[in-house]
């Protein structure tokens, strides 16, 4: 039993950390949120001469061959900073799913962009209707003649604003919420009838609606009807990313709310001396422990292909979301008035939490999933 | 990082499992299930583990030890819960056993030591007193000392199986000048002794295993001290960090999750298993997904003994939600037996009854009630977490 980082997984944490004390105080995140898009472009180039887009790269494309143990180190210490960065969303989700569906030429073409920060990506999968089901999708691909166009419109695109690239899963078959019959398209930002409507998350980072109207696709990504398949592993790869990155947002909130009650002085002592709010920052310390023992179990059976993972997985995103509330309506309890405040990070890391609660289906649709995974006969011995 | 487990560990794991095949029969669990018979069934088991020199393994190996790694004894425990098996009774092998390794004389040691690995005496924890639990520092029975001879008066109480043990040890106050832990000295006492009686207590589970152990004019050898006089609260709290650590007891919250899931399949309300009804599965799932965190904050803890360090902050969460979720389990097993979670089988077999399970359920029910109050109570954790953990 080994929970130790290895020597480069610490330095990575360790320059992250840096990177995050030098650059995210509460005013410069402040301002880099304000900035277009949302996020620090410099920051990014930054990001590429670290390495840091490189991690989750097979090598052959220049990138550095990471698994989920550095996918998660990454995430965390981006969570306890809430860095603004689109990290997820080009280069854990359009990334991933290039390095796993795409032809050697398209790879060849875009990874090593991506890995130079020169390449903004964005995964558009939701549509109005959808909510948690990712198979309803009722965007059409059609073929004309050999080139595929796509007609409908995907919603919450994360990062859809800056993004010079979609991957946009659309329906060439099947009936609106069959898994057959999807398939994933790359599609460039400037194409003919691809109309935007950018908005902001309530965390700072943008998003957009995206129109497709007899759109020519660039690539199909992987085999077509066979998108779903190709993307779940990808998907699940960022839920434990997201995860990580709500673990980091969640410890930083812990220390926060323990720092202010030490501090803030009522009928003439600390705060934090009071039983009722010792015991609750107790159930905040322990929420985030569930957290962090649930990621690693993830993470581990991730890393060793075990039969445990999916459970793990799905474990963990219902805690993540659970815990998230919790510690996110706690930290603002504690901090009183102040809490309700923008002259605090307490607020800004309280809504990522929420965001983060809903992104791929929130604890309610994971423990959903949990249960008929653990209720069927053939699993439920091995808990 | 790497949760694997080695070749080694994977043989040994093999070992323990034909062992409990073989060690675990259903006579013994019945012998050690009904109250009538635990003393001899809890004695066969402890004598069984002695042949094959596994009563003990925390030990030092000079001692009878085992010298397993952190991970075997992970290994031993799940394997051991897995069954059904129980834990060696604690209050000889792993408590006033630790005391003496670690605090006793020479003498003690070679007088106490081989008794409690054959199961020759049977020992009991005399802690608690009617003014003082989780409070225990301020307890009051008095230890006066006379020539060569403590005399004691007072009493203990909530002492586990005091019906059947032949010695108690006690904290027992030696002085009242100074600050309320100092003044606490550590006493091994011989049930026989004159003046030494022990009233049962009823408990709301039926079975009798508490008690109240009155003190009169009973007098003790200096020789039976633990170390120093007065330094007996230091002494005791080593043992109480074991006692917290060993409380999450995950291993046999899984067995128990994994029985109630199946019981609960098999109940049909309205034509339907009670497992595809919505409410119960999310009670069901919540207790399993935090049974799943808190397997892998009980492994970080012993992840970091293994490697010579103390067990981080986390490990003082595994007696808080282990409880929790001990208690958890007994509360949704009783609404699995619905009506029959209220009836009292008596001398009916299950089938006279008309349910297999509600009696054992409603017993381990009104047990489990105990496990948040005992080894410091929930509240009193979290007292503790939030001044030494969180620093507040």
């Amino acid at each position: 039993m080994d929970f130790n980082l290895s020597e480069e997984q610490t330095l990575i944490r360790d320059s992250i950390a840096r990177f995050v004390s030098e650059n995210y105080a509460f005013d410069q995140r402040n301002a880099v949120v304000a900035m277009e898009h949302g996020f620090s472009a410099e920051h990014w180039q930054q990001f590429a001469e670290l390495g840091w887009l490189s991690i989750p790269f097979a090598e052959e494309h220049g990138g550095f061959g990471g698994g989920p143990v550095d996918t998660m180190v990454i995430m965390q210490e981006f969570g306890r900073g809430l860095v603004a960065e689109p990290y997820l969303a080009t280069v854990m989700l359009f990334g991933g799913l290039l390095q796993a569906g795409a032809s050697e030429q398209v790879r060849e073409n875009y990874i090593p962009q991506i890995i130079a920060g020169e390449l903004q990506g964005a995964f558009a999968y939701l549509e109005r209707q959808s909510r948690y089901e990712m198979t309803d999708v009722v965007t059409r691909a059609d073929k004309d003649g050999e080139q595929w166009v796509l007609n409908g419109e995907k919603t919450v695109v994360l990062n859809g604003g800056a993004a010079d690239k979609f991957i946009v899963l659309a329906r060439n078959a099947g009936e609106q919420s069959e898994e057959a019959g999807l398939t994933l398209f790359l599609v460039d930002a400037s194409s003919t009838g691809v109309q935007r409507t950018v908005y902001r998350m309530t965390d700072g980072q943008e998003a957009a609606t995206l129109s497709f109207k007899d759109v020519q696709v660039e690539a199909v990504i992987g085999a077509v009807g066979d998108g779903y398949a190709l993307m779940t592993p990808i998907v699940d790869d960022a839920r434990l990313a997201i995860c990580a990155n709500a673990l980091g947002a969640m410890e930083a909130l812990n220390e926060k709310t323990l720092e202010y009650c030490k501090t803030r002085e009522q009928f003439g002592v600390a705060i934090g001396s009071f039983q009722a709010l010792q015991h609750r920052m107790v159930d905040m310390f322990g929420a985030c422990e569930n957290v962090k023992s649930l990621l690693l179990r993830a993470v581990c059976a991730a890393q060793d292909d075990d039969v445990d993972a999916r459970r793990s997985l799905l474990a963990l995103k219902v805690m993540a979301g659970r815990a998230g509330r919790l510690i996110g309506g706690e930290a603002i309890q504690l901090h009183g008035g102040m809490g309700m405040t923008d002259e605090l990070s307490i607020g800004f890391f309280v809504k990522r939490l929420m965001i983060i609660n809903s992104l791929f289906g929130d604890a309610d649709y994971h423990q959903q999933l949990f249960a008929a995974l653990v209720n069927t006969p053939a699993s439920s011995a091995a808990a | 990082m790497d949760t694997r487990l080695s070749e080694d560990d994977l043989a040994f794991q093999v070992e323990v499992r034909q062992f409990l095949a073989e060690a675990w029969d259903k006579e013994l669990a019945a012998t050690y299930g009904n109250i009538a018979t635990m003393k001899e069934g809890a004695e066969e088991w402890q004598t069984r583990l002695y042949h094959k020199g596994w009563v003990a393994p925390h030990w030092p190996v000079e001692y009878g030890g085992t010298d397993w790694s952190v991970t075997q004894s992970f290994i031993y425990n799940s394997e051991r819960a897995a069954v059904g098996a129980p834990e060696v009774l604690p209050f000889g092998v792993t408590m006033v056993a630790s005391v003496i390794i670690a605090y006793g004389s020479d003498g003690q040691k070679e007088k106490f030591l081989p008794r409690i690995l054959k199961s020759e005496d049977w020992w009991c924890q005399g802690y608690s007193e009617p003014g003082a639990g989780s409070d225990l520092a301020s307890l009051k029975m008095r230890a006066d000392l006379e020539g060569e001879e403590y005399v004691l008066n007072g009493s203990k109480i909530w002492t586990s199986y005091a019906q059947y043990a032949n010695w108690i040890f006690c904290l027992v106050r030696t002085d009242s000048s100074g600050r309320k832990q100092e003044g606490i000295t550590f006493l091994l006492i011989d049930m026989d002794s004159p003046g030494v009686t022990v009233r049962a207590i009823n408990t709301i589970d039926g079975f009798h295993h508490l008690n109240e152990v009155f003190f009169d004019n009973v007098r003790v050898p200096v020789e039976n001290r633990i170390g120093e006089e007065g330094k007996g609260w230091t002494y005791a709290k080593s043992l109480l960090v074991h006692e917290r650590l060993n409380i999450a007891e995950v291993a046999s919250s899984k067995c128990a999750l994994t029985v109630v899931r199946e019981e609960a399949r098999e109940e049909i309300n309205g034509g339907k298993s009670l497992l595809d009804d919505p409410i119960f599965a999310k009670r069901l799932t919540d207790i399993e997904i935090e049974l799943m965190a808190l397997e892998f904050t009980e492994l970080r803890a012993l992840a970091a003994i293994s490697e010579g360090n103390p067990p981080g902050p986390e490990s003082s969460l595994l007696k808080i939600q282990g409880t929790e979720l001990q208690q958890a389990i007994q509360e949704l097993r009783m609404d699995v037996a619905a009506y029959y979670s209220g009836t009292l089988q008596g001398e009916l077999t299950p089938a006279g009854l008309g349910h297999g399970f509600a009696d054992t359920a409603q017993k381990l029910y009104f047990r489990g009630r105990a496990s948040s109050i005992y080894g410091g109570s929930n509240e009193v954790q979290k007292n503790i977490t939030a001044k030494y953990v969180l620093g507040l």
